[in-house]
């Protein structure tokens, strides 16, 4: 690419072909098939939906004017695979074979929607009233997509499409009419803080790599998510990967480097392979390579995949692992900025961080700024799950309630159920009780009630969930992932899991506790890095907000959520069985025994607590006796 | 460099800016505990025994990694920090295995020191501890990982100093252990005893296979004859086993203690360091006027040879085939002295006791043999000698003594054998005489002395000869040398390399100090003093005017220096051997 001028025409001509997406051409018979290629999706088999697509088209002969697109996520994932043929913008959900079939011949051929795959018509979750398209279901309406702008709208294996939705735009601009100290004002102004966790602000960031001396400075970004269930980063990757390498290259322009390293899991394959044909195509198109727009500036963007180890998300372990060492974190300071990649100026950024870079500058600080709340600035993509009924990814403006996320976007709490508290941040983070529901979504409201944003975590619960259990499984995670280096966290959260252990095996006294609050004071002092200084939050915040559920366990040896399973017991209720010995027969462990006219009796020390004879009963005369 | 004002437990220092809070409150007079860090060799802020609380910071920092920034304001006794590191240590106790009755390290353990000085009374922590098994396949180096505490002074002594890294962290987690690749033993990598791991250790997880008992059963068995040896490093630091100052010479002390412990003899490794002299120096004048392989480098450290066999086999031709001065003397011993003294060499039990821990590996190649019969059949480290008069409960200060006749003491040439550049000033001492035909006075090459990484040296003999020499020690520096030889940038005709960083008076099989004391003293130069000292005391220095060596050993036994016979006692050969 030798001028703006020459993206800019290749921009208008590209436009042309994803006008359709846009819902406002009348384009007759013409049609944009998008089929969700995001991981969630994929394996559902939506990849052969598209082949079987491609194939009825065929046979229909429309071939001339079906446009048939592999996009990423469109964020709910719940109603996977999700198909969305545009004009229409009807958006249909769980497609299978048969029913893209039915899609072929009834929309695409004879331009009739097939209105019982809509989304939301088989699904509880949904108003009957709700308008049955993409832009007006709650989920989609409430949602505010910045850094998900493109993912479900553009073929991320085409650059051209990414061209026509103003890419490499913000990079033109900030190479040809921005001078560095610009850029990095304008990320300032903006107020954009890091999307990875911490939230520190990216501006400032990018200032001090600037102010660092040295001809050679890395660009990094953090691609190794690895928090439980947080899949934001994936999405923006596979949806949407030159949005990332744009900014980067914007990042290089305002630091000074003209190497960038992305740092991907390799058990993210859809999410290298994207990135390797967008790097491949941005060097084929002069956006990456030397004297980009003709100018002097040059940039390279390389991979470096990362072996699945959660501690690689920490910035000095993840450079680390990109020099080919082990991923252990490295003492601050020296810090990044100054020492960093091989000893050189660097600064990374995570990929949703990134992700609003390119926005930032062709929309202006303001803009963004304007979003969000007075600390908070900008969007928030969280990844949510749980006990939710609209599992999957949601953009929200900073300063959202947790409320507006589970009842409004996420679809509420499913089977009737109480919500009891949602966490964030994954196993850094904390849990955020019923009680507090309506705060805001923004950093510093979740660090006040010791929970943090983390990279967007969000896992909902309910009155079926035992926070002493949950406080476990995060720990168990942790421990799992300490790289070793430190005592606090390599035998400090392994203590801590101990006496969790012991505790859920209803062997735990009072003095654990507070051996816990001793040792999970003293991690998050004396860890190392930012994973063994964060390890012991689940544990601190349970213990702040559900005290209650834990001298349960120790005192009355009682899990009152019914999950730990040595403190639950099975029973019959004689009253109510009818002998049917149904139970008896599902029993895996053979302990419930009975004859007729008799009501049935479980041996309790056989019993292996798996409820299956609960559900099976047709009496509901089984229950848990917590 | 800027200065920067910061207070310390409301001291106010100023120090250099970028100087670690460990050394600035030193510097104040305020001694903050430390267990993995280790001057210059791990600075990696592990083990968060130094925490100590900056204001305004968001966590407790690790003092010996943290520069000082100006205004700093440090607490290093407050309570958070105390109880830190009360609970830290207390984890760490709480997955080691706590045997210190029966350890080799027991009062000597930096781990037992620690919980004395931070009043660990009560071990609040306990559960899952490692099990991994002892890994004791190496002749050299046994590791107990259900004692190691994690601290990497280890990994960072093999990977930073020798630039070998065979030992690194495997797994992670609570799971993390130290050791060699894929769970191989050490006996199977490219592992070349040195030893630096062992004095690098704080703990008993790394230790020297102890052969104190073989060694008391042949003392005890009335058929053996036992010969005991002692290389010169030893004598410069065996005093600190009791309580002498680092960098005294107990030579006296120590010979003495050695003739208490029931030895037959006791001689002196510097013998056989003289030895090695007049051959060495003769391979070298045969190489530069015959047009022979060139750099000659000398092959008395046995990790330096191993080295060389698994990463620098393109240098095995350059090595020296002489063999290490105590494998030389104990073949003499086997040899010349039996037939003097009239003793069947089979009874003969030739122990050297040795700064090294190589030294055990290198006895037992097959290679250092006559026949059938090894030149020596123990190794005792400098810590296994000490270890030996403490339990025969000898008051080591009293004790006096003389190496003994035949060979009495050797010359002060072979004294500086065991620091580093002592073998190059020593072959230089002599190599000099003997090409210049005279008796040359100026004998101190003191450009081969010192710590300094590489050291070179450029020797005219006034002759029309110089003779380029270089002296390595620790095999990081002795890296850096070989790639500049084998880069062509440098033309040396003699190299001394040592495996361990100082020679041998810092080897692996020396007494332990506490990072507490090696932080802040340099012991290589501290104990090579006392080296150079009695060299100077003594009244003959070169190796050619030894008149035992000269006159017996040759005259009634040898022959020529490079002649037939010494060739068949005093040289041997070299393998390449895998690096994986």
């Amino acid at each position: 690419m030798k001028s703006l001028a020459e993206l800019s025409e290749l921009r208008l001509k590209s436009r042309d072909k994803v006008n359709l997406r846009e819902d406002k051409a009348d384009t007759g018979s013409r049609r944009d098939v998008l089929i969700c290629g995001g991981t969630g999706c994929l394996s559902s088999n939506s990849e052969k939906l598209k082949e079987r697509l491609e194939a009825k088209v065929a046979e229909l002969g429309l071939s001339d004017d079906i446009n048939i697109i592999m996009t990423g996520c469109f964020g709910l994932c719940a109603e996977g695979p999700i198909v969305v043929v545009h004009p229409d913008g009807a958006m249909y959900s769980k497609v299978s074979l048969k029913d893209i079939e039915e899609i072929a011949e009834e929309h695409l051929k004879n331009g009739k929607v097939v209105e019982s795959k809509l989304i939301g018509v088989d699904s509880e979750s949904y108003d009957e009233n709700c308008q049955k398209t993409e832009h007006t279901a709650d989920f989609f309406s409430n949602q505010k997509r910045v850094a998900l702008r493109n993912c479900g709208r553009i073929n991320p294996e085409n650059i051209e499409e990414y061209i026509a939705f103003d890419g490499y735009q913000a990079l033109g601009k900030v190479l040809t009419e921005m001078t560095p100290e610009e850029v990095i004002q304008t990320v300032k102004d903006s107020g954009l803080r890091g999307r990875g966790g911490a939230g520190f602000p990216t501006g400032q960031k990018w200032s001090f790599a600037a102010a660092s001396p040295g001809p050679v400075k890395y660009v990094a970004c953090n691609a190794d998510e690895g928090d439980p269930g947080a899949f934001m980063d994936r999405s923006i990757l596979e949806g949407d990967p030159h949005s990332v390498i744009e900014a980067m290259a914007i990042a290089g322009y305002a630091i000074g480097a003209n190497q960038g390293y992305i740092y991907v899991r390799a058990e993210y394959p859809t999410a290298v392979k994207r990135l390797n044909i967008a790097i491949e195509q941005a060097n084929e198109y002069g956006l990456l390579g030397d004297n980009i727009f003709g100018t002097d500036f040059s940039f390279n963007v390389e991979l470096r995949l990362g072996a699945g180890a959660f501690v690689c998300g920490e910035e000095t372990a993840l450079m680390n692992s990109i020099e080919g060492k082990r991923g252990e974190p490295r003492p601050r300071p020296p810090f990044p900025a100054l020492k960093g990649i091989f000893d050189k100026p660097s600064m990374l950024n995570n990929v949703e961080t990134y992700a609003n870079i390119c926005q930032i500058i062709l929309k202006g600080a303001d803009w963004f700024a304007n979003m969000g709340t007075e600390k908070s600035k900008g969007t928030k993509v969280f990844a949510v799950g749980g006990k939710i009924n609209n599992t999957g990814l949601v953009e929200i403006e900073m300063g959202t309630t947790l409320r507006d996320v589970i009842y409004n976007i996420g679809g509420g709490v499913p089977n009737g159920k109480k919500f009891k508290a949602a966490q964030t941040g994954g196993p850094s983070g904390g849990c955020i009780p019923a009680s507090h529901i309506d705060t805001p979504m923004t950093y510093d409201d979740l660090s006040a009630l010791g929970s943090m944003m983390g990279s967007g975590g969000l896992i909902v619960m309910d009155e079926d969930n035992c926070m002493v259990d949950i406080a476990k499984f995060f720990l168990e995670f942790t421990v799992d992932e300490s790289c070793g280096k430190c005592p606090p966290c390599r035998i400090g959260t392994k203590r801590m899991l101990e006496i969790l252990n012991k505790i859920t095996r209803g062997s735990g006294e009072l003095e654990d506790i507070d051996k816990l609050e001793v040792l999970a004071k003293n991690i998050k002092a004396s860890a190392l890095c930012g994973l063994g200084q964060t390890a012991p939050n689940p544990i601190l915040s349970t213990l702040r907000y559900f005290r209650d559920e834990y001298i349960a366990h120790v005192v009355d040896k009682k899990c009152p959520a019914g999950v730990c399973k040595n403190l639950i017991q099975i029973k019959i209720n004689p009253d109510i069985c009818k002998s049917c010995g149904i139970c008896s027969k599902v029993c895996p462990a053979g302990c419930i025994t009975g004859e007729k006219k008799v009501p049935y009796q479980i041996s309790q020390a056989e019993c292996l607590k798996c409820g299956a004879c609960i559900e099976k009963c047709p009496f509901k005369a089984i229950y848990k006796d917590v | 460099m800027s200065m920067v004002n910061i207070t310390i437990d409301g001291k106010a220092v100023q120090v250099p800016a970028g100087t670690t809070v460990l050394e600035a409150a030193k510097k104040a007079g305020i001694d903050i505990p430390t267990l993995c860090y280790l001057k210059d060799v791990n600075e990696i802020g592990a083990c968060r025994m130094c925490l100590v609380e900056i204001k305004g910071a968001r966590a407790l920092q690790a003092a010996c990694v943290y520069p000082v920034a100006e205004g700093n304001e440090i607490l290093t006794t407050s309570p958070a920090v105390k109880e830190a590191r009360k609970v830290n240590l207390e984890l760490l106790l709480s997955n080691h295995k706590k045997e210190c009755l029966t350890c080799v390290r027991n009062k000597k353990c930096e781990l037992q020191t620690l919980s004395e000085e931070l009043n660990i009374k009560d071990l609040r922590f306990e559960g899952e501890t490692c099990e991994l098994p002892i890994d004791d396949s190496s002749v050299s180096i046994v590791k107990d990982h259900q004692k190691c505490i994690l601290c990497r002074r280890c990994v960072a002594a093999c990977k930073n100093i020798q630039k070998i890294g065979v030992i690194d962290a495997i797994n992670r987690g609570f799971d993390t252990s130290i050791g060699p690749a894929f769970g191989q033993n050490l006996a199977d990598v490219a592992c070349v005893n040195c030893g630096q791991c062992v004095i690098a250790c704080p703990v008993g997880a790394l230790t020297e296979k102890n052969v104190v008992d073989d060694v008391w059963a042949a003392i005890a068995d009335p058929e053996k004859v036992v010969l005991v040896q002692t290389a010169p490093a030893v004598r410069a630091a065996i005093g600190e086993s009791f309580d002498m100052p680092i960098g005294t010479a107990a030579t006296s002390q120590m010979v003495g203690a050695m003739l208490r412990l029931g030895f037959d003899k006791v001689f002196d490794t510097d013998t056989g360091a003289d030895l090695t002299i007049l051959e060495e120096g003769t391979e070298l004048i045969n190489r530069i006027n015959n047009g022979g392989k060139l750099p000659l480098i000398t092959s008395c450290s046995p990790g330096w040879i191993k080295y060389c066999e698994h990463y620098y086999p393109e240098f095995l031709d350059n090595l020296s085939s002489c063999k290490s001065p105590h494998e030389m003397f104990g073949a003499i011993l086997k040899t010349y002295y039996a037939e003097k003294e009239s003793i069947d060499p089979k009874k003969i039990v030739t122990v050297s006791v040795m700064p090294c821990t190589a030294k055990k590996f290198e006895a037992a190649r097959p290679e250092m043999a006559n026949g059938d019969l090894q030149d020596v059949d123990y190794v005792l480290t400098t810590r296994e000698l000490a270890q030996m008069i403490k339990e025969a409960r000898i008051d080591f200060n009293q004790c006096e003594g003389e190496f003994e006749d035949p060979f009495g003491p050797a010359s002060g040439a072979g004294v500086i054998f065991g620091a580093t550049g002592g073998v190059m000033e020593a072959a230089l001492r002599t190599v000099a005489d003997v090409l210049t035909g005279k008796d040359i006075q100026e004998i101190e090459y003191t450009a081969v002395r010192g710590v300094e990484g590489v050291k070179e040296a450029s020797v005219d003999l006034g002759n029309g000869t110089v003779i380029k020499a270089a002296v390595a020690h620790g095999l990081g520096n002795a890296r850096e040398l070989l790639e500049k030889i084998k880069a062509g940038e440098a033309d040396y005709h003699f190299v001394e390399i040592m495996a361990c960083p100082g020679g041998c008076v810092n080897g692996g099989g020396q007494p332990i100090q506490p990072a507490s004391v090696k932080n802040w003293i340099d012991l290589r130069t501290e104990r090579a003093k006392a080296l150079y000292d009695e060299d100077k005391r003594l009244p003959i220095r070169k190796s050619h005017k030894n008149l035992v060596v000269m006159d017996k050993i040759y005259g009634e036994y040898l022959g020529e220096p490079g002649g037939e016979k010494a060739h068949h006692l005093l040289h041997t050969t070299y393998t390449k051997r895998e690096r994986f």
